[in-house]
């Protein structure tokens, strides 16, 4: 089974969001998006310091099997890449709300965290998706 | 429904993730795709490859209806023990299939196909070898499995004591028999390795006693990753019926001497050749990080002269890796990734040489 933090921020399309106490903003993909695209062997990150727009394909991330896009779940601008990918790529697959987080991020509208999703409406989302 | 092969509780007993794949489930890995490619490399490991078409051409005229449908001339089978890459084309010279061909006795020739091409290429032969006295047996009751990697014949011939000593002193591109086990020193990863034919009942016992020494349970997703790395070409991708062999790297598998042999496409490739072998299959690896996929557009000084027939991310060279059809010679190309230009460099087939045999 997948693993969902309680204390997370989800989109449909796999994107999870952690609040940072300052503010500023950590993104990755989940668990379950990891295991459905399976060994990731590139990651095609952001530049630090553009803005984008949530939905925006920020990133493109290739697995053995296929590339796949990533859609920022929030506006604002880049602040942080995670550099540790360009060497592992599969820490999103082994540790995909730890050590394989995407980027980091100064969110421009506050309110637009409030429409994600919170653990338990992704778990259902994630059922419903699956059948 | 996918069909099944007689292998598929193995698979799930594994925990495999399944794929469909020419209308049979089958296993795409066991966990980690990248980590089985590892072991064919590096030791051994074992892949379910029944959903393959096994085709036994038998009769008088044989060896003659294999040498009007076949590119390569299997009078190079000189003796029986021995087996023969080759194509299997249409008038216009497009590749139907590829296929290995085996020679059991005389009269007797056993044909393995893709999965994907079996009935098209059974409906072929039959309608082509009207003149010969022939028969066409399709053997459906057959499992197959690739065992493959430099460990792969120690460690079968561990697991079979008996055949241990035909499978050490089995040269490449040769097989032998014995008893309803056919074993062929053949493979498609580009290391060395045996493929093996079983009746359907004997092909649990094999792969267990195989899994027991050690051979590691491989998916179809290192098979293409082994393959594309060996510089082999996968049939629907790399060729098909809209190109010769000459256009898809596999000139070699064209026997154009004896020039008398009338074989079935026979006039389009000696126009693909006079016309100089364009457009050609190459090899490229990509420069800089990224991944290179199938009908990305390949360029030179920015204009597209070509596609990727098949892109993948090589696990050995930790380098994007692709097959492309290009119509334009050139040093240098490059890819167009999702609209950026990636250049490649042009890379003499196999990307990665097997261990020594």
């Amino acid at each position: 089974m997948n693993r969902v933090p309680a204390e997370l921020r989800y989109t449909q399309t796999h994107e999870w969001v952690r609040v940072e106490d300052d503010g500023t903003v950590v993104i990755g993909i989940t668990d379950h998006a990891q295991a459905q695209l399976g060994e990731l062997v590139f990651a095609d990150l952001p530049d630090v310091g553009v803005k984008v727009n949530a939905s925006d394909e920020v990133c493109v991330i290739e697995s053995v099997k296929a590339a796949s896009d990533v859609y920022s779940p929030l506006s604002g601008k880049i602040l942080e890449v995670n550099e540790d990918l360009e060497e592992s790529p599969s820490l999103v697959n082994s540790d995909p709300y730890g050590d394989g987080w995407l980027y980091k991020m100064d969110p421009a509208d506050p309110d637009e965290l409030s429409e994600l999703l919170d653990a338990d409406d992704y778990s259902h989302y994630m059922e419903e998706d699956e059948d | 429904m996918p069909k099944k092969t007689v292998l598929h509780p193995i698979h799930l007993a594994h925990n495999a993730v399944m794929l469909d794949f020419a209308g049979w489930e089958m296993p795409l890995h066991y966990g980690s795709q990248i980590e089985e490619h590892h072991h064919v490399r590096q030791n051994a490991g074992i892949f379910d490859v029944s959903h393959m078409g096994i085709i036994d051409i038998q009769g008088r005229d044989a060896k003659a209806a294999l040498q009007y449908l076949l590119t390569n001339n299997v009078e190079k089978l000189t003796e029986p023990g021995q087996a023969l890459y080759t194509c299997l084309l249409n008038t216009a010279g497009g590749v139907l299939d590829d296929l290995m061909v085996y020679y059991i006795a005389p009269e007797v020739y056993r044909l393995v196909v893709n999965a994907a091409t079996t009935e098209k290429d059974l409906a072929w032969i039959t309608q082509n070898s009207a003149n010969f006295s022939i028969e066409i047996v399709p053997k459906r009751h057959l499992a197959m499995m690739a065992v493959q990697g430099p460990e792969a014949r120690q460690k079968v011939g561990r697991a079979f004591p008996v055949l241990n000593e035909p499978i050490q002193a089995l040269r490449p591109f040769h097989f032998f028999q014995h008893g309803e086990y056919f074993i062929a020193r053949t493979g498609y990863t580009g290391e060395d390795g045996l493929e093996v034919i079983v009746p359907n009942e004997e092909a649990n016992p094999f792969w267990s006693l195989c899994e027991q020494e050690g051979v590691f349970p491989c998916g179809l997703g290192a098979r293409d990753t082994l393959r594309l790395e060996a510089g082999f070409n996968l049939y629907g991708q790399d060729m098909d019926e809209s190109v010769t062999p000459l256009e898809s790297n596999l000139a070699w598998t064209v026997a154009f001497e004896p020039s008398n042999r009338l074989f079935i496409g026979r006039d389009a490739c000696e126009k693909a050749k006079a016309e100089g072998f364009l457009p050609k299959l190459i090899g490229l690896i990509l420069l800089q990080k990224g991944v290179c996929r199938r009908h990305q557009a390949v360029l030179v000084d920015g204009v597209k002269v070509g596609e990727v027939t098949s892109g993948s991310f090589s696990p050995t060279l930790k380098q994007a890796i692709a097959l492309a059809r290009v119509s334009e010679v050139s040093a240098e190309y490059s890819v167009d990734i999702r609209g950026k230009s990636h250049p490649a460099k042009v890379t003499p087939l196999p990307f990665v040489r097997g261990a020594k045999k």
